[in-house]
């Protein structure tokens, strides 16, 4: 009990001391030395061109237009977040289905046969799998090589210009593996969008 | 070949950097000099001046164990209180009301354990200044008191013939100052240059491309044709009532980078955002990635060399380092080539591309693109190894196989490797076992480090190995019987039960991660999943603690030819058998009803 006595008063003290030197001092100096060095991406990585915002380029979004490029499947949530005015605002989660149950089969049969209904030009070419399923944040910007090619055809015809002129936007809008090695060769599919759109 | 290069290099960063880290660690730990010295030992003398404590204080293990309680349980009431009142405080510019008492206890105590198990949504649930002083703390100091117990067992099998094990406010200080903050430093910068956001606005809303109709239930309408302008929604030609175009999406902000930085090198794994480093907030890109998987890793590893050099013996340092790092590369193995291979369920005979040209191919189902399966597959093994946590993947969506992996590793007790500190000396329990059940083969006096290995140790070294699986098998065991939890599964069938199975065993391995299709935040699972964390966050305290107040009372004794080596290839195959049986024996039936029998249904 006296050693109690003696060790709480110590306790208290010392987590105090690192509340305010974990919590406040470190979280505050690397706030502001990112917002002095890295303003860009520590606030998002937001796109804006002459004063207009046109969405972060980290977040993907749900694009159906034929002209678009399309990116992973999404499962959007409109229910959860609000902007200050009380308007509803779109974010998205994981679909955290098992890919060896019947439900996801049903659901990837779905998406292939509404693949190739949009894409006949690519006939019966096994689709990507990337455009079948639904990513871990279910906000993946990107897209695989082989994923944006699968639709070079279609957003051709749709926008009636050249497919060199699609494959042009998607090849600026992609990054290779960090170092040539680590990660995945990536399409970010906003700025694809945006790039066809003439905005980029 | 790309994959199999990424493993390779994965493994082999890490062990370049674990090594010399080890041996900062050891040199911080044991009080000596280092780099940092000249500015951090006025700071650390500061502290100890305004505490009141000696710097060479000796406590017995009864007193150590009581600072570790007390200062636990103080930041338990504190992040407690913190999250119910977030409503009143400051830091709060999404004006998000106070969390629910079940919620803030599991999660309180989930961060205080080094476990962060989240049942909620960081974006949607908590305040920044919840986020920063309550949970970065914990992240901090959760672990420092795991490397802090970790050492206080290094000097029970170093020192004879007395009670002091050194003091756990100076062990504590040390590691936070020393190892934890300018190492998180120099990592949350980097994270931030690389894309992961750091700041203190409120959420921000922003346009999108292509705008969004949902119905007056709120359903999202397929196929409707949007005129934003006149504000009108039609489906086939036919004009919609009541529907609502969403035009804008949510994005998040706050200070990320900072908590992320800590999350991962302090094997805790709470994330940010609510699916942790899946998120393209939290982490961007395949170099930020690389960051956050090595650091995950990082100090347990560098902890077996730490514990070589400071018990001045390498060679068995190395040896523990290769038990796990052969248990890790033997996981990564599995994991990565069913996750290569997906399903049948996801190639529909043939008409969805799995191979891996000019795409990752394999199964993609809750994996990002930039990371594909290589960065995938090695975060799932590396965190559930360790006990972090944290996820760049979505495990409830990995093939049976694939998602049983990262479930044994939580439920061989988190030894391979582990959380910082605690994995070290649970595996050190287990080693501990080993020599004993090796020395009744061959009918020898069971030693260690020169240390006789007695009844007392061994009675608190068994319960070290066995409160991981007591505390899941029970904990699910109770769940799956309840009805209403069968409401909380993402999954029917054979999944569900890997669902509840995952849960428990994260709570039980102090890991972290989820089956995330799960839904955990009801009022039974928030307390049950509570208490089983503390039971194991604290049961093993204090038997290490037990074992080293009482080695290090007891004479060193001198290694003869008869002594069992525990630095040879030998013990390390026997220490391997040890955690595989304990493990095996314990959880083969679950998972024989769980993912076992999912893989055969799918193939069926």
């Amino acid at each position: 009990m006296n050693t109690l006595k003696s060790v709480l008063p110590k306790a208290a003290i010392i987590f105090v001391i690192f509340s305010l030197l974990c919590g406040i001092v470190y979280t505050g100096v690397v706030t502001g030395i990112a917002q002095l060095i890295f303003p860009y991406q520590a606030n998002g990585s937001i796109i804006e061109i002459d004063g207009k915002v046109y969405g972060s380029a980290l977040l993907g979004q749900q694009y159906t237009d034929e002209g678009h490029l399309w990116g992973r499947i999404t499962n959007l949530d409109v229910s959860t977040y609000r902007d200050a005015d009380g308007q509803q605002l779109v974010y998205a989660a994981p679909s955290n289905k098992t890919p060896a149950g019947e439900e996801l089969e049903a659901l990837v049969a779905g998406r292939v046969e509404k693949l190739r209904a949009a894409n006949p030009d690519m006939g019966d070419t096994p689709i990507p799998v990337d455009l079948v399923t639904c990513s871990g944040s279910g906000l993946d910007p990107d897209i695989s090589p082989a994923a944006a090619e699968y639709q070079v055809a279609r957003i051709a015809k749709a926008r009636g210009i050249g497919e060199d002129e699609v494959r042009a936007a998607i090849e600026s809008c992609t990054t290779g593996r960090f170092l040539g090695l680590f990660g995945e060769e990536t399409v970010n599919v906003l700025k694809v969008n945006l790039t066809l759109d003439g905005v980029l | 070949m790309n994959a199999f290069l990424q493993y390779i290099l994965y493994l082999a960063v890490l062990v370049a950097l674990a090594i010399p880290l080890g041996a900062y660690i050891q040199k911080v730990m044991d009080g000596e000099k280092t780099v940092l010295s000249g500015v951090l030992t006025p700071c650390e003398n500061v502290i100890y001046r305004i505490m009141h404590v000696q710097k060479d204080e000796q406590m017995s293990w009864k007193k150590y164990l009581l600072s570790v309680l007390a200062f636990s349980g103080i930041g338990l009431v504190f992040l407690f209180l913190l999250q119910l009142l977030q409503g009143v405080l400051p830091g709060n510019p999404q004006h998000l009301p106070g969390v629910k008492w079940d919620l803030s206890f599991n999660t309180a105590v989930s961060f205080v354990t080094n476990t962060n198990w989240q049942a909620y949504s960081g974006e949607s649930t908590l305040s920044y200044l919840s986020q920063a002083l309550g949970l970065t703390v914990q992240n901090f100091v959760s672990a420092a008191t795991g490397i802090a117990v970790l050492f206080a067992m290094i000097r029970g099998f170093l020192r004879v013939k007395t009670q002091g094990l050194g003091s756990f406010w100076v062990d504590l200080t040390r590691c936070t100052l020393y190892v934890l903050l300018p190492l998180n430093l120099i990592i949350s910068l980097c994270l931030v240059g690389g894309g992961v956001i750091q700041n203190l606005k409120p959420a921000q809303s922003v346009p999108l491309l292509e705008p969004i109709a949902v119905s007056a239930e709120g359903e999202i309408i397929d196929g409707a044709v949007i005129d934003a302008e006149a504000g009108t929604v039609t489906l086939d030609g036919q004009p919609l009532k009541g529907a609502q175009i969403i035009t804008e999406q949510f994005v998040p902000m706050g200070p990320a980078a900072s908590q992320v930085a800590i999350k991962q090198t302090g094997t805790n794994g709470g994330g940010y955002m609510g699916v942790n480093s899946a998120h393209p907030l939290e982490n961007p890109n395949p170099f930020t990635n690389l960051f956050e998987m090595i650091s995950l890793l990082l100090i347990p590893a560098a902890l077996c060399f730490s514990f070589g050099r400071s018990i001045k013996n390498r060679k068995q340092g190395i040896a523990i380092f290769m038990a796990m790092f052969l248990c890790l590369v033997l996981a990564l193995g599995v994991v990565a080539l069913n996750e290569q291979l997906a399903t049948p369920q996801l190639m529909q005979g043939g008409a969805v591309d799995v191979s891996a040209v000019e795409q990752a191919g394999g199964n993609m189902e809750g994996k990002e693109a930039r990371f594909g399966i290589a960065a995938s597959s090695t975060w799932a093994v590396f965190t559930t190894a360790a006990s972090n946590g944290s996820v760049n993947s979505m495990h409830d969506s990995y093939t049976p196989l694939g998602g049983m992996i990262p479930m044994l590793l939580m439920q061989l007790g988190e030894v391979v490797f582990g959380g910082v500190g605690c994995g070290l000396y649970g595996m050190l329990a287990f080693a501990i076992l080993t020599v004993f059940i090796a020395g009744l083969m061959v009918g020898r006096t069971p030693e260690f480090l020169c240390k006789k290995i007695e009844p007392y140790e061994m009675k608190w070294a068994v319960l070290v190995c066995l409160a991981t699986p007591i505390a899941i098998l029970a904990g699910s065991g109770i769940a799956a019987l309840l009805p209403q939890v069968a409401d909380s599964l993402g999954n029917p069938g054979a999944h569900g039960l890997s669902e509840i199975l995952y849960a428990y065993s994260s709570a039980g391995g102090n890991n972290g991660s989820a089956f995330a299709g799960f839904n955990a935040n009801t009022v039974f699972l928030n307390v049950s999943l509570g208490l089983v964390m503390l039971f194991v966050r604290f049961l093993p305290i204090v038997g290490t603690l037990a074992i080293a107040g009482s080695l290090a009372g007891k004479k060193k004794i001198a290694a003869t030819a008869g002594t069992l080596s525990t630095t040879n290839a030998m013990f390390v195959f026997l220490l391997i058998v040890i955690v595989l049986l304990v493990g095996a024996l314990s959880f083969f039936p679950a998972l024989a009803l769980g993912p076992v029998a999912e893989f055969f249904q799918s193939i069926a």
